[in-house]
């Protein structure tokens, strides 16, 4: 889906939208995001307001709820210049969802929600289209082989798929693989995923099969919710083989200054 | 004789659909190929070529949409004009009263039929029958279809879900064949007994993929010629037609009839290409000598109206279903009426009411294949949110997923709440195990579930900060 070009974010700080399952689940991930953006010279701030994006909510029709937790983005993040988040989904709610939500008659949201979109972007994202970085000189400290799953959001939403590969192929000590329908949904979905888990894990299953035949060891992703229902499955499936965000592969092969 | 609806049972079809072997074996290899042979064929040439065509396909359909009523007036006169006698039917039991009336005219006793999932709207073969009419679906999966007493579970592949082996103990139960796992020899037999069938009928019945206005023609596709010999070789040809399938120039249908096979069977065009202008001319040795269209709403004008208009550009090629996840897993009848896939998601709730198709919508991961592979860039996602709306508008939502939703948005508007609901949770964790309660017990049941980190990323923000200060 080809996005109108947008104003570039060099050189703007970057208030990060951590999201809400990697503050809780993950934060870690959310680390190697402020290390890697820290080693490429940027200035990172954390606005302590933020809670979700809404998206829970929005995907299963609770609009008045979304609107309510999407006010309180416009809010904690009024002062941000540009926003990175590492999530496709979460990003793609910020940018083609909230617009939705509201109509020019709402006044100062419709504005927030307009400012919102066009300032956000997916790490991967901000990284290679933003920075127009290609190759970030790093290199792991020991030989690991990947293949990349292309979170759905990130890819039919967003429109990206390349960023990841791009970085992990100039990546020193890492060998890129194929991944056997690496572009279909893993069968997380949000609530989906509650609502119907039998389906789900169909879906589920069918990934951790192709997981499972893939050379490679690890399964890059930019989507913590997608790998937390690829590495749910592959762990009750007794698979060796686990999901990693691209963040954290990314910041492995930083210098040891890492704090 | 209306089509029953079991889409409020979609969970439980679903289940029945994924415990069955050789329906996963069947779905799975079809929908992968077609999804496969599309791609292969649409980006031919390359992928902006095949981009352009989508949207030149769509806006040849959006732009037949928006000029509708008008375009129908045009239509009719048209096909008046080419000798089509010309029939309205509002609703199902007006369409099938229509052509009982025809067959009853023309002393109609044997109907063959080419494919049309209209008439699988309308119960059509129902209908006949029940005027002890005789039918005979003459393309080949429906012609299975129909000896299994079955419905089609995939719209271009109505057989999609039954594997060969099926297929031929269906052909050694219902009509004596000698056994062979050889498919040309099933073919063959298959043939021998419709040709048949062919000979015999007065009357029969297509569909019609499109309708073109300013030449007043019925624009049909086919692949087994089964649609061809229906409507040329007898006595009365009837075509039943939805008023969504109108398009303005034989122009546009040269975009559409690429676009169509391409995006269902990964084919640059079909078999047989068909553009129908009605019964035979006085010089003519063939042809039927009495053509009829009937125009059939049956819910679309309503459907006009909403903000889900655009699922009527729907030109039926099933690319949705083959690439969408959900419809891989389940296949077609899951879906509990006439369409499955995303497609059906939408188009169910919108023909047959959202209250009793409840969790269509939610039949969905949203991973957007299906907008993705549409040739007409319907945004099915986009509908599926809005009719995920409507069920909580219209209270058709569990009072346990509102209050639960109510509670959440509390958590998520205050970050002292969500702070503290992410403590919570983690003590809950702990105090819970390996398997979660009630609802979220459904995550647990197939996969594991990660541990809430000791200390939230905003605490090691903060720690950070701290000592760096």
């Amino acid at each position: 889906m080809a996005l109108p070009a947008r104003e570039s974010p060099i050189g703007k700080p970057v208030s990060l939208f951590v999201t809400c399952i990697v503050d809780m689940i993950y934060p870690d991930t959310g680390m190697s995001v402020v290390d890697i953006l820290e080693h490429l010279g940027v200035s990172v701030d954390f606005p302590p307001a933020q809670t979700c994006c809404g998206q829970p909510a929005f995907n299963s029709g609770y609009r008045d709820e979304t609107r309510a937790v999407a006010k309180h983005f416009f809010k904690a993040f009024q002062d941000a210049e540009l926003i990175v988040t590492p999530s496709g989904s979460c990003a793609t709610m910020l940018r083609h969802e909230y617009p939705t939500l509201f109509t020019p008659a709402d006044g100062t949201p419709y504005e927030q929600a307009q400012r919102i979109a066009a300032i956000t972007w997916e790490f991967s994202e901000y990284l290679v289209d933003g920075l127009g970085i290609r190759d970030l000189d790093l290199s792991l400290p020991a030989p690991e082989s990947f293949a990349v799953h292309d979170a759905c959001h990130g890819l039919r939403g967003l429109g990206l798929g390349g960023a990841s590969r791009q970085l992990l192929a100039r990546l020193g000590n890492a060998e890129l693989h194929d991944l056997k329908e690496c572009e279909v949904c893993c069968g997380f979905g949000g609530l989906f995923s509650i609502k119907m888990p039998d389906v789900s894990n169909a879906m589920l299953t069918n990934k951790v099969e192709n997981i499972n035949a893939s050379p490679a060891e690890t399964i890059v992703t930019g989507d913590v919710s997608c790998l937390t229902q690829m590495n749910g499955g592959l762990s009750r499936q007794k698979s060796a083989k686990r999901v990693v965000h691209l963040a954290d592969v990314l910041a492995k092969a930083l210098p040891e200054e890492r704090s | 004789m209306t089509v029953e609806i079991q889409s409020n049972d979609f969970i439980a079809l679903a289940d029945i659909a994924l415990r069955n072997p050789d329906l996963q074996h069947a779905v799975a290899a079809g929908t992968r190929g077609g999804y496969q042979k599309r791609a292969e064929t649409m980006f031919a040439h390359s992928r902006e070529h095949g981009e352009h065509m989508r949207q030149q396909a769509a806006e040849a359909k959006r732009r037949a949409l928006r000029n509708l009523p008008d375009l129908l007036e045009t239509a009719e006169r048209n096909l008046s004009a080419n000798g089509w006698q010309v029939e309205w039917a509002e609703d199902a039991a007006e369409a099938n009263r229509l052509v009982l009336d025809i067959a009853r005219r023309h002393k109609v006793q044997t109907v063959a039929k080419s494919k049309s999932m209209l008439t699988e709207e309308l119960g059509l073969n129902h209908a006949l029958e029940a005027a002890d009419l005789r039918v005979v679906e003459t393309d080949l999966g429906e012609y299975i279809i129909q000896l299994n007493d079955e419905t089609p579970s995939h719209i271009v592949a109505p057989v999609m879900h039954k594997t060969k082996a099926e297929i031929r103990d269906i052909f050694i139960r219902e009509l004596g064949m000698e056994p062979t796992d050889d498919a040309e020899a099933m073919v063959a037999f298959a043939r021998k007994m419709l040709r048949h069938d062919f000979l015999n009928a007065d009357m029969g019945i297509s569909g019609g993929n499109f309708l073109i206005a300013e030449t007043g023609s019925v624009g049909l596709v086919m692949n087994e010629g089964n649609g061809r010999m229906c409507t040329s070789m007898p006595r009365v040809h009837i075509a039943l037609v939805g008023i969504e399938k109108i398009v303005e120039t034989v122009e546009d249908y040269a975009t559409l009839t690429q676009v169509l096979p391409s995006s269902s069977t990964g084919q640059k065009l079909t078999v047989y290409t068909n553009i129908l202008n009605g019964p035979r001319r006085a010089d003519e040795d063939d042809g039927p000598q009495h053509s009829y269209v009937i125009l059939v709403d049956n819910g679309r004008s309503q459907i006009y109206g909403t903000d889900y208009a655009e699922a009527l550009t729907c030109i039926r090629c099933g690319a949705c279903q083959n690439a969408c996840p959900v419809y891989r897993s389940t296949g077609g009848h899951a879906y509990g009426w006439v369409y499955g896939g995303p497609i059906g998601a939408v188009l169910t709730p919108l023909f047959v009411g959202l209250e009793n198709a409840q969790p269509l919508p939610h039949a969905s991961s949203l991973c957007g294949s299906c907008k993705q592979v549409c040739p007409v860039d319907i945004d099915l996602p986009r509908m599926l949110l809005d009719l995920r709306w409507e069920l909580v508008r219209d209270g058709h939502s569990k009072t346990g997923w509102d209050a639960a939703m109510k509670a959440w948005a509390i958590g998520m508007t205050s970050p002292r709440r969500f702070a503290l609901g992410g403590a919570t949770a983690r003590a809950g964790q702990h105090i819970m195990g390996e398997y979660l309660p009630g609802i979220l017990g459904n995550w647990t049941k197939h996969r594991d579930f990660p541990d809430f980190a000791p200390k939230p990323f905003r605490r090691l923000w903060k720690e950070r900060n701290n000592d760096r200060a």
